[in-house]
């Protein structure tokens, strides 16, 4: 069975179609890519997987639970984490404190127990602190840990939205366009630590982006979308030499 | 220039950083509680003033610096404590179990009220909560055989383990007892902001949809944030009424919510200090004014409404000039001789923020 399965999407706003009947599956342990120009509703299929919107019709099922019966705030629960395009970090408090939110829903204690700080509190908290140094580690975070996000290039805040979908232990991560912004070494940075992501983290990773070339090197399968419809799907050579594909990004005759 | 080497997770975890901050704390701690040797009982009572105002203002932090969310209600909260906790007491009630309960009835109320109030964001919230402040006055009012209504409600002195405990007679005492709650409120505030909930208010005022992406649910934790805050405000205003010997409907106006908000701005959003801050500059204010006015002029006339002019001014000046208020004045003080010589004059410039993704509601 496949992790994340979406059937015959649909979601209008308006008059506007922004998906239309999508369906495709992302299976376990692959990073998929999904393509397309703008407006072409990448942005807004994730938006129905984190449940901000809700389908018109169709069903979206993860790891065998739908998650229409889930709230926005559950979803992280299931094990899925996501960055977003414009960056939505927690700008007045520092790298460390962004990247222990993303370990809220591993949080056992309760109110009373927060306000007075029990032995388990404490337990829990070095517990977090471990698990967010080793995603610090991994993304070579250091220099920042105690900065706040303010002051911090884009470039880092690239990566340390990474690092907090990174830290909640997600089985699936959403990324949204994880290379937009950035220079051509922090690209590469990018394709190797979701290469890493994949293979020794075995973490799913369905992402959308523009970079052609960053898509063709690292992903297993792409989805190509055209005004919230599915164009073509296959291994990256595949859907670049596709004509439907071809013909929406550059225009009818191209082909040729 | 002190360095600090991390060598546990610890280091992060603990309340004071390191052995210097402990000891000035530590130090901090021995003047107050030593005050009652060092002032006279004017200037104690004073002190026990910014203490309770401290308390309120902490609870406005939570709510305001840590969650976001600006309230104009306030007021109406400090009264719900006050005299929650005056008719308690008046039921027999020991002042070690009426205290917390005030608190408890103060913040069950405010949950209750924030539940329909955090659909609503940002100014509009604050309006909402000013009809909070207006609406407090006339139930006070109506609820007259518990309240006392317009003719007030008198405080009689507490009895706290054989020791009558009284502003007048036993300043000391009474500020003992307020300094001794001022800690377990800030304590309790600190902790919080090292738990994983305070962190979950932190996201929701800088992001609600990241916020929710991260599992937080946000209009559970805006409610919390509200529980908490009317709790602590409550305890407060109960503090308030005692120290003042008699409320009435007219005690509690929105003006006392506005000067809770101001004091907080100035103080400085956000912190703990903040609050601390912002309560000495309220508290002594009036006095500072009235001994400036006195000389001044030798004729002793009343300027009215002198003191709001100078709190608006003073308004004004820290939103233009410092936004981080006190607090965050103090701080560039501090990293500039802890960096000395290598402070740079633009180190603490405002960046240029980026676009936020466009706000799902």
């Amino acid at each position: 069975m496949s992790l994340l399965e979406i059937r015959n999407a649909t979601l209008k706003f308006g008059g506007v179609v922004a998906v239309n009947d999508l369906s495709f599956s992302v299976e376990k342990g692959e990073v998929y890519a999904i393509v397309g120009p703008n407006g072409a509703g990448k942005s807004t299929v994730f938006n129905l997987i984190s449940r901000f919107y809700d389908p018109f019709a169709g069903s979206l099922t993860f790891d065998g639970q739908n998650l229409l019966k889930r709230g926005a705030d559950q979803i992280a629960d299931l094990g899925i984490a996501r960055t977003f395009q414009n960056i939505e970090l927690f700008d007045h408090a520092t790298v460390l404190q962004n990247l222990l939110v993303g370990r809220h829903r591993h949080r056992k204690t309760t109110l009373i127990e927060e306000m007075l700080f029990t032995a388990r509190v404490r337990r829990e908290e070095k517990a977090h602190r471990a698990a967010v140094e080793e995603v610090i580690d991994f993304l070579d975070l250091q220099p920042y840990r105690d900065k706040m996000i303010a002051g911090l290039p884009y470039g880092v805040r690239k990566v340390v939205e990474l690092g907090r979908a990174l830290s909640s232990g997600p089985k699936l991560l959403l990324l949204d366009e994880p290379a937009s912004g950035l220079s051509v070494e922090e690209t590469q940075d990018m394709r190797w630590w979701i290469d890493d992501i994949r293979t020794q983290m075995g973490i799913t990773v369905l992402m959308v982006e523009h970079d052609m070339g960053l898509v063709s090197s690292v992903s297993d399968r792409v989805l190509a979308l055209a005004d919230g419809a599915k164009l073509a799907e296959g291994t990256p050579a595949e859907v670049q030499a596709d004509p439907a594909v071809i013909e929406a990004y550059l225009g009818a005759g191209a082909a040729a | 220039m002190r360095i600090q080497f991390k060598t546990s997770y610890e280091h992060d975890i603990r309340l004071f950083p390191d052995r210097w901050s402990f000891g000035v704390y530590a130090a901090l701690l021995i003047v107050a509680f030593a005050l009652p040797w060092l002032l006279n009982a004017f200037y104690l009572g004073e002190a026990t003033n910014v203490l309770i105002w401290a308390i309120a203002g902490l609870g406005l932090m939570l709510l305001t610096g840590q969650t976001g969310q600006a309230s104009l209600g306030h007021a109406a909260f400090l009264a719900m404590g006050c005299y929650t906790g005056a008719i308690l007491m008046e039921m027999g009630l020991s002042f070690l179990l009426a205290m917390p309960l005030a608190g408890l009835v103060t913040g069950v109320i405010g949950m209750l009220f924030a539940i329909p109030a955090v659909r609503l964001h940002g100014v509009y919230l604050a309006i909402a909560t000013i009809a909070l402040s207006i609406l407090a006055d006339d139930i006070i009012v109506l609820l007259e055989p518990w309240t006392g209504g317009v003719s007030g409600k008198f405080f009689e002195p507490i009895e706290l383990f054989g020791q009558t405990i009284d502003r007048w007679s036993t300043p000391h005492l009474f500020y003992w007892m307020v300094l001794v709650i001022t800690i377990i409120c800030t304590l309790f505030y600190r902790n919080l902001l090292r738990a994983p909930l305070g962190r979950a208010m932190a996201a929701v005022r800088d992001s609600e949809v990241s916020a929710t992406a991260m599992g937080v649910h946000i209009a559970y934790t805006k409610a919390l944030a509200f529980g908490i805050s009317c709790a602590i405000t409550g305890i407060a205003g109960f503090l308030m009424g005692i120290f003042s010997g008699i409320v009435t409907n007219e005690t509690f106006s929105l003006v006392i919510s506005i000067q809770l908000l101001m004091m907080i701005v100035i103080g400085g959003l956000g912190s703990i200090h903040g609050a601390f801050f912002g309560a000495i500059v309220i508290a002594f204010l009036p006095q500072a004014l009235s001994i400036l006015t006195d000389a001044v002029s030798s004729s002793s006339v009343a300027i009215p409404g002198l003191e709001s002019g100078v709190f608006a001014a003073i308004l004004i000046a820290f939103i233009l000039f410092e936004p981080m208020g006190i607090y965050g004045r103090w701080m560039k003080i501090r990293i500039w001789f802890e960096l000395f010589p290598f402070a740079r004059k633009d180190m603490f410039r405002r960046q240029k923020s980026y676009l936020k993704t466009e706000r799902l509601r």
